[in-house]
C-alpha cells in the first residue's frame, strides 16, 4: 500500500469531477436520443437545472413513512460516490483502492440497491412493493453476471483491484482477448438492465405498471428526489466508466502525475461522449421487453459472462 | 508487413475470429425470430469468409482465397437470400417456438461447450498449426448447432442449424487443418445446396398436408 | 479437575448440567427460571467464551474421565478446532440464553423449568460434542444432543403438526448417527481401539478412506441439512420455539460441520481429490435449492429455515474447495478456502441467531407467524426492526457487515482454481463460482422479502396495532448478537489470525504469513497487491461521504418537510391489502426457477359461488425421494407383522425356541 498525497488530491479530484460530470452525461444520452428520434432535445444541461429546482422544494414525505424512508437518499449518494472512489477514472494511483476491490464494488452497488427497494417497500402502497420486486429480479440476475465479468478481467490480470487490472490491461503489448470480446457484450447487457435503460426499463415512462426504476422512487420528492436521481445518474456514470476502464483502458494516466491526470481528462470525455451516443444508439433501436422476457435477457448475458470465463481458461492460458 | 505478423498475433486473431463465431452461434440459440436467424447465418457466413481470408494471408496459401470467395458467394448472399424467399412464400410466422424455453437451452449449450473444449484439449496440443486453439470452439459451433436443430418446433430454423454445422466443419477444417481439398469443398457445397433444394420441396408437401410447418404434427404420421 | 482451558470448559458443561437439574426441580416457578437460571447460563457462555478464546492459541490438551465403559473411558481433547467452535457455541449461547430469559412464558405446552433443563442439556451436550476425543463419548454427546434437541422441537406438543415435526426430525438425526457410528467403525482400522488418538494413527488404504469420508458426509450432513437429507430443517426450525430455532441453526448444524473437519482433516490422513468435487457439487446443490425456496415461504421461520439450508451449503462448498486444494498439495490455497469457510460459520451463527431471535420477538407480539398478515412493525417495534436491519444485511452478503466478508474470502478462494492441474476441473470450477454469486445474489432478494414484508409498509391486520418492543433481556440479547455481527464485519484480520490457529494443523500452513505482512486494517489474505479490502476504510468513507452530502445539503438548502398521503393513481380506496403478500414478491422466482418446483394450484371455476384461488408450493424432493422410501419400508415391514399373533402362547413358543438354539450352540 503506498500512500502519497499526490495520490489523495488525484483521488479527491477525480471523486468530485465524477460527482459533477454524472449529470451532464446523463443530459448527453437524453439529448442524443431526442436528436436520434428527430426531436430538439431537452439540452444537454437539462439534469443541473431538474437539481437546482428540486432541492430548492419541500420534501414531500407520506404518512406511513419511517426515518428508514428520509435516510436512504444520502445512504443511496454515499454508496455510488464510493464507487465512483474505486473505479479508476483518470487514473491509476488510487489511494483509496486498497480498501474495496472488484468483488466489494458489486457489493456496494447491491447495498445501493438493497437500500432503496427497502425504501419502496417503506411506504406501503402496490406500486413501491411492485418496484422493489422487479428490481430485485433483475438484480438478482445482473449481479452474478457483472461480477463474473469482473472475474475474467481479474483472472486476466491475476488481481481483483480495479486499479492494478486496468494497469496491467493498458500497458501489455497489442494482445488481443476474445474472452473480453465476450465479456464486452455480457456487461452491455448488464448495464442497460442495471440502469434502468430500454430493453429492459424506459426511464421516460409515466406508467406505474410498466416501471421498475420509477416505480420506487414514486414516493421521494424534493431534496429527497434529487438525492436519488443524481445517485441514478452517478450509477450511469460508473457503469461506464467501469465499462471503459475494462474494454478501452487506453489514456486513463498511469501514476498519479499532472500532466498524465491532464491528458486523461479529454480522453475520457471523448470516451464518455461515444459511449454515451451508442447508448442512445441502442436505446432507439431496441423496444422494451415485457418483464418476464427481461430473465431471459439477463440469464443470456449471465450465460456470455460464464462463457467468457472458459473461453479464458480454454484459449488463454497455456 | 507480413513482418508484423508475428506467429502469436496470428493465433490471437484468429482466435477473436473463433469467438465471434460462438458468441454467433450462441446468439442464433437464443434467437426467437426467424428473419433475425437468418440475418444471423449471414454473419455467421461472413466471419467465416474473413476468417477464411486471413488464413490465407497469414500463412500464404493462396487456394484458401478461392473457399473465402465461395464462402462469400453462397453462404452470404445465395443461401440467405433462398430463405428469405422461401420464407415469404410460406408465409411463415415471425416468432419461432421452441420445445424447451430459452434459459434451459443455454444452460445445456454451456455444457455442450465445456464437453467440447475439454474434448478437444488434447488433440489441439498434438496440432502443429498456428490455430489449433480453435479446434475446441469449431467443435462446440457444431455440437450449438445441433442442439438448435433439436429444440426448435418449426421446420425452417432447424435447416439452419443443419446449415450453421456445415459453417462450424467448415471453420473446424481451416482453421485447424489449412482448408481441406478444393475437390472436397466443391463436393461439400453441393451436397448442401442440393440439401436445402429437396428441404425446400419437403416444406411445401408438409405445409400442403398439415396446414402449418409445425413439426409436431408429423408425429400424428406414426402408427398407432 | 485442573485449571486448564479443558477443565474449565467441562466444568462449565456440568455446571449447565446442574443447572437444568435445578429447573427440573421446580418446574412451574416461571421467576426463578427466568430471572435466575436463564442468565446463570448466559454468564455460563460468555466464560465458556473466553475460555475458549484463549485456549485457541494454546496446545492440545488432553483429560480422562472417569466415567464411560470398563475399557473404554470418556476420553477429552481440546486443540484449536475444539476451541474455534465452542467460542462459537459460548458467544452465540451468552446472546441466546439472555433472550431466552426474557422470551420464556408459561402455557406455551411445556413447563419452564422443564424447557430450562431440556436447554441446558442441549448446551451441555453440544460442549462435550466438540470435545469429545473418543468414538463412544462422541455418540454419547451425540445422542443426547439430538434428544434434548427433540424435547425442545416438541415443547408445544399440542399441536399435531409440531409433533409430526419432531418426529420427522428425530428420524432422520438417527439416521444420521447410523452413518456416524459406522463411519467410526470404519476409522478403527482392525485395531478395536476407538480413541480418536489411535484413530488418527491408523493409516487406512484409498477404498476405507472413501468409504469413512462418505459416511462422514452422509452422517454429519444429515445433521447439517445438506440435499437430500434436508427435510427435517424446514419442519423442526418453525416447530421450536424462537430461542430453539436460533440455537439449533447457529450452533447445532455448525457442530456436524465440525464433525466433517474432525474427521477428514483430523482422523483421516489423506484427502482424494475428488471427495472434494463431491463435497462442492453437494454443497452447491444445497445453496441454490435453499435459496429458491426459501423465496417463495410464507412463513417466517420457515424462510429463515430454508435461508439456513442454503448457508450450510455454502459452507459445505468451502469445505469441498479446502479438501480440493488440500490434496493436490497446495496449502495455502487450501488455508484460504478453510478460512472462508470457518468464517462463514461464525457469521451465519451471529446474523442467523439475530433474524430467528427478532422473529421470536414479534411472535409473541403479534402472535402471527404468517408473512401475510404482519407489517409495518418498524413503528410499533422500533428496536427489534433495526436489529433486524442488522440481521438481515448481513445475511444478505453486503458490505461492510460480516456476511460480505466470508462471500469475499470464498470468491477469492475461487479465482485461484484456474491454477488447478486438472483440465476438468479448473473450468468447471469457474462455473460454480458463477452459481455461488447467484445463490448470494438471491440471497439480498429473499431478504428484501423477509424484511420489508414484515417491518415496513403497512400493517396488515389491525391487531398488529398493539404490538410493542420487548423487555430488557431480550433487547440486551438482540444487541449481543447484532454488535457481534458489526463487530466480525469490521475487524477481520483480528479474526483471521484467530482462525488461523485452526488452518496451521489441519492444512499445514495459515494465513497468518501474508496477513503479517500487510497493515491491521486491510484484509489482504493472499497478496495485497492481488486482493484488498479494508471494511474499516470502506466504513468510515461511506459515513463521510453521507454525512457530507447530508450537511451540505442542510446548509445550502434547506431541511422542511410536509406530510402527505402516498400516491394513489387516482384510486381513493387503497388500504393495506393492496401491498405485496409474501407469496407475491416470490412471484418472479417462481416463475423464473419454476423446475425447481412442485405447485398445487387450486383454481376456481365459472361454477363457483364462492371463488378461492390457492397456490402451495411444495418440495419435490419429498415426493421423489422420500415417500417412496417410507412405502416401501411400510412394505417391508409389513412382512414382519406376520410374527405378531396376540396370543400368549406364540410368544412364549418364540423364547423357548431361542432358548433351544442357543443350548443347542453352546454344548
Amino acid at each position: 500500500m503506498s500512500f502519497s498525497w499526490s495520490g489523495a488530491a488525484a483521488q479527491l479530484t477525480e471523486l468530485v469531477l465524477a460527482i459533477l460530470l454524472a449529470p451532464l452525461l446523463l443530459g448527453w444520452v437524453n439529448q442524443c436520443r431526442a436528436w436520434l428520434q428527430n426531436k430538439g432535445g431537452p439540452g444537454v444541461l437539462r439534469p443541473y437545472l431538474m437539481l437546482r429546482r428540486l432541492f430548492a422544494k419541500d420534501a414531500i414525505v407520506a404518512h406511513g413513512a419511517s426515518p428508514l424512508f428520509r435516510v436512504v437518499p444520502y445512504v443511496l449518494f454515499g454508496a455510488m460516490s464510493m464507487a465512483a472512489a474505486i473505479v479508476p477514472t483518470l487514473g491509476t494511483d488510487l489511494p483509496y483502492a486498497p480498501a474495496a476491490d472488484a468483488i466489494a464494488l458489486v457489493g456496494i452497488l447491491a447495498l445501493a440497491r438493497v437500500a432503496i427497494a427497502l425504501a419502496a417497500m417503506d411506504i406501503g402502497t402496490a406500486f413501491g412493493s411492485l418496484g422493489a420486486r422487479r428490481e430485485m429480479m433483475v438484480g438478482f440476475l445482473a449481479e452474478p453476471a457483472l461480477l463474473m465479468v469482473l472475474f475474467t478481467a481479474s483472472l486476466i490480470s491475476q488481481t481483483t483491484s480495479l486499479a492494478t487490472t486496468v494497469e496491467t490491461l493498458s500497458s501489455r503489448e497489442l494482445a488481443i482477448y476474445p474472452s473480453l470480446a465476450f465479456a464486452g457484450v455480457a456487461f452491455t447487457m448488464v448495464s442497460l438492465a442495471e440502469n434502468a435503460r430500454i430493453p429492459i426499463d424506459n426511464p421516460a415512462t409515466h406508467l406505474e405498471l410498466t416501471m421498475i426504476h420509477e416505480a420506487m422512487i414514486l414516493e421521494y420528492s424534493g431534496r429527497h428526489l434529487a438525492l436519488v436521481e443524481w445517485a441514478a445518474s452517478l450509477k450511469l456514470f460508473v457503469y461506464s466508466c467501469i465499462g471503459i476502464a475494462l474494454f478501452f483502458p487506453f489514456g486513463i494516466a498511469q501514476g498519479g502525475d499532472a500532466t498524465g491526470l491532464l491528458l486523461a481528462l479529454p480522453a475520457l470525455v471523448l470516451k464518455l461522449a461515444i459511449g454515451g451516443f451508442l447508448l442512445a444508439l441502442i436505446e432507439t433501436l431496441s423496444a422494451k421487453l415485457r418483464i418476464f422476457r427481461a430473465p431471459e435477457f439477463l440469464g443470456t448475458a449471465f450465460i456470455l459472462a460464464v462463457l467468457a470465463l472458459l473461453l479464458h481458461a480454454f484459449l488463454e492460458t497455456p | 508487413m507480413t513482418a508484423l505478423l508475428t506467429p502469436a498475433l496470428v493465433g490471437q486473431i484468429i482466435n477473436v475470429f473463433a469467438a465471434v463465431l460462438l458468441l454467433v452461434s450462441f446468439a442464433m440459440l437464443a434467437q426467437r425470430r426467424i428473419l433475425s436467424l437468418i440475418d444471423l447465418f449471414a454473419a455467421q457466413g461472413f466471419v467465416l469468409c474473413l476468417s477464411t481470408a486471413f488464413v490465407a494471408w497469414a500463412t500464404g496459401q493462396t487456394h484458401l482465397y478461392w473457399s473465402a470467395g465461395l464462402t462469400f458467394v453462397l453462404k452470404v448472399l445465395l443461401l440467405p437470400w433462398i430463405l428469405h424467399r422461401l420464407i415469404r412464400r410460406l408465409n411463415v410466422k415471425w416468432d419461432v417456438e421452441t420445445l424447451i424455453n430459452i434459459p434451459t437451452t443455454m444452460l445445456v449449450g454451456l455444457v455442450l461447450v465445456i464437453f467440447a473444449f475439454n474434448l478437444a484439449q488434447p488433440v489441439s496440443e498434438l496440432a502443429g498449426t498456428v490455430t489449433r486453439g480453435t479446434l475446441g470452439i469449431a467443435l462446440a459451433a457444431v455440437l450449438l448447432a445441433f442442439l438448435m436443430m433439436i429444440t426448435r418446433s418449426k421446420a425452417v430454423p432447424q435447416v439452419i442449424g443443419f446449415l450453421a454445422m456445415e459453417n462450424g466443419l467448415f471453420f473446424a477444417a481451416t482453421a485447424a487443418t489449412y482448408g481441406m481439398p478444393m475437390v472436397v469443398e466443391l463436393g461439400i457445397a453441393l451436397d448442401v445446396l442440393v440439401g436445402v433444394i429437396i428441404l425446400g420441396v419437403f416444406f411445401f408437401q408438409i405445409r400442403e398436408r398439415f396446414d402449418s410447418l409445425d413439426i409436431r404434427h408429423l408425429e400424428k404420421l406414426k402408427e398407432e | 479437575m485442573n485449571s486448564s482451558p479443558l477443565g474449565l470448559t467441562l466444568a462449565i458443561a456440568v455446571a449447565w448440567l446442574a443447572l437444568g437439574a435445578l429447573g427440573l426441580i421446580a418446574p412451574r416457578r416461571l421467576r426463578f427460571v427466568a430471572h435466575v437460571l436463564f442468565p446463570l447460563g448466559a454468564v455460563l457462555a460468555a466464560a465458556l467464551a473466553v475460555v475458549a478464546l484463549g485456549a485457541i492459541a494454546a496446545p492440545p490438551h488432553v483429560y480422562v474421565a472417569p466415567l464411560g465403559l470398563p475399557d473404554l473411558p470418556f476420553h477429552f481433547r481440546m486443540d484449536a478446532l475444539s476451541a474455534f467452535f465452542l467460542l462459537l457455541l459460548g458467544a452465540v449461547a451468552a446472546g441466546v440464553s439472555v433472550f431466552a430469559a426474557g422470551y420464556i412464558r408459561p402455557g406455551e405446552g411445556t413447563a419452564p423449568g422443564l424447557q430450562c433443563l431440556w436447554y441446558h442439556l442441549f448446551l451441555a451436550s453440544m460442549a462435550f460434542v466438540l470435545v469429545a476425543d473418543d468414538a463412544y463419548g462422541f455418540m454419547v454427546a451425540w445422542e443426547s444432543m439430538a434428544v434434548s434437541s427433540f424435547f425442545l422441537v416438541t415443547s408445544d406438543h399440542r399441536q399435531a403438526e409440531i409433533r409430526r415435526a419432531g418426529y420427522l426430525y428425530l428420524l432422520i438425526a438417527h439416521v444420521g448417527a447410523i452413518s456416524i457410528l459406522l463411519c467410526f467403525g470404519v476409522l478403527q482400522g482392525g485395531t478395536n481401539d476407538y480413541t480418536f488418538g489411535a484413530m488418527r494413527a491408523v493409516k487406512l488404504a484409498p477404498f476405507w478412506a472413501t468409504v469413512a469420508f462418505l459416511l462422514a458426509l452422509a452422517g454429519f450432513g444429515a445433521k447439517a441439512g445438506i440435499l437430500p437429507l434436508h427435510v427435517w430443517l424446514p419442519e423442526a426450525h418453525p416447530a421450536a420455539p424462537s430461542p430453539v430455532s436460533a440455537l439449533m441453526s447457529a450452533v447445532m448444524l455448525k457442530t456436524a460441520i465440525y464433525g466433517l473437519l474432525r474427521v477428514t482433516f483430523d482422523l483421516l490422513h489423506t484427502q482424494i481429490w475428488w471427495w472434494g468435487v463431491v463435497a462442492l457439487a453437494v454443497g452447491l446443490a444445497t445453496a441454490i435449492f435453499g435459496v429458491v425456496f426459501s423465496a417463495v415461504q410464507n412463513d417466517m421461520k420457515r424462510l429463515l429455515a430454508y435461508s439456513s439450508i442454503e448457508n450450510i451449503g455454502f459452507i459445505v462448498v468451502g469445505f469441498g474447495l479446502t479438501v480440493t486444494f488440500a490434496a493436490y498439495g497446495m496449502s495455502a490455497l487450501a488455508a484460504l478456502a478453510l478460512t472462508a469457510t470457518l468464517y462463514h460459520c461464525l457469521n451465519h451463527a451471529y446474523f442467523k441467531s439475530l433474524l430467528f431471535l427478532a422473529t421470536g420477538s414479534v411472535l409473541h407480539a403479534t402472535r402471527e407467524r404468517a408473512l401475510g398478515k404482519l407489517g409495518g412493525l418498524i413503528h410499533r417495534m422500533p428496536w427489534v426492526a433495526w436489529l433486524a436491519l442488522v440481521g438481515a444485511l448481513a445475511t444478505a452478503g453486503l458490505p461492510p457487515l460480516n456476511g460480505f466478508v466470508s462471500e469475499w474470502l470464498l470468491l477469492q478462494a475461487f479465482l485461484f482454481t484456474p491454477d488447478l492441474p486438472d483440465g476438468y476441473l479448473n473450468m468447471l470450477v469457474p462455473v460454480a463460482a458463477a452459481a455461488i454469486a447467484l445463490a448470494a445474489a438471491l440471497s439480498a432478494y429473499v431478504m428484501v422479502k423477509f424484511y420489508g414484508v414484515v417491518f415496513l409498509g403497512q400493517p396488515r391486520e389491525e391487531k398488529l396495532a398493539e404490538a410493542h418492543d420487548p423487555g430488557i433481556a431480550e433487547r440486551i440479547g438482540l444487541v449481543w448478537l447484532a454488535a457481534g455481527c458489526v463487530a466480525l464485519g469490521i475487524l477481520p484480520v483480528q479474526v483471521i489470525r484467530l482462525i488461523d490457529f485452526v488452518s496451521g494443523p489441519l492444512v499445514g500452513k495459515t494465513l497468518s504469513e501474508a496477513t503479517a505482512r500487510s497493515h491491521w486494517m486491510f484484509l489482504a489474505p493472499i497478496d495485497p497487491q492481488r486482493a484488498s479490502y479494508s471494511p474499516l476504510l470502506f466504513v468510515v468513507g461511506l459515513v463521510v461521504v453521507t454525512l457530507a452530502a447530508w450537511f451540505a445539503v442542510r446548509r445550502f438548502y434547506h431541511g422542511r418537510v410536509r406530510r402527505a398521503p402516498p400516491w394513489d393513481c387516482g384510486f381513493p380506496l387503497l388500504n393495506a391489502r393492496m401491498q405485496d403478500t409474501a407469496e407475491g414478491f416470490g412471484q418472479p422466482v417462481r416463475v423464473v426457477f419454476d423446475p425447481f418446483f412442485r405447485v398445487e394450484r387450486e383454481l376456481p371455476t365459472p361454477a363457483d359461488a364462492a371463488p378461492r384461488y390457492g397456490v402451495k408450493v411444495e418440495d419435490p424432493l419429498w415426493y421423489w425421494l422420500y415417500l417412496p422410501i417410507a412405502r416401501v419400508v411400510e412394505r417391508l415391514t409389513g412382512f414382519v407383522t406376520v410374527l405378531q399373533r396376540g396370543r400368549i402362547s406364540v410368544y412364549l413358543m418364540y423364547s423357548f425356541a431361542t432358548l433351544l438354539v442357543l443350548l443347542f450352540l453352546v454344548r
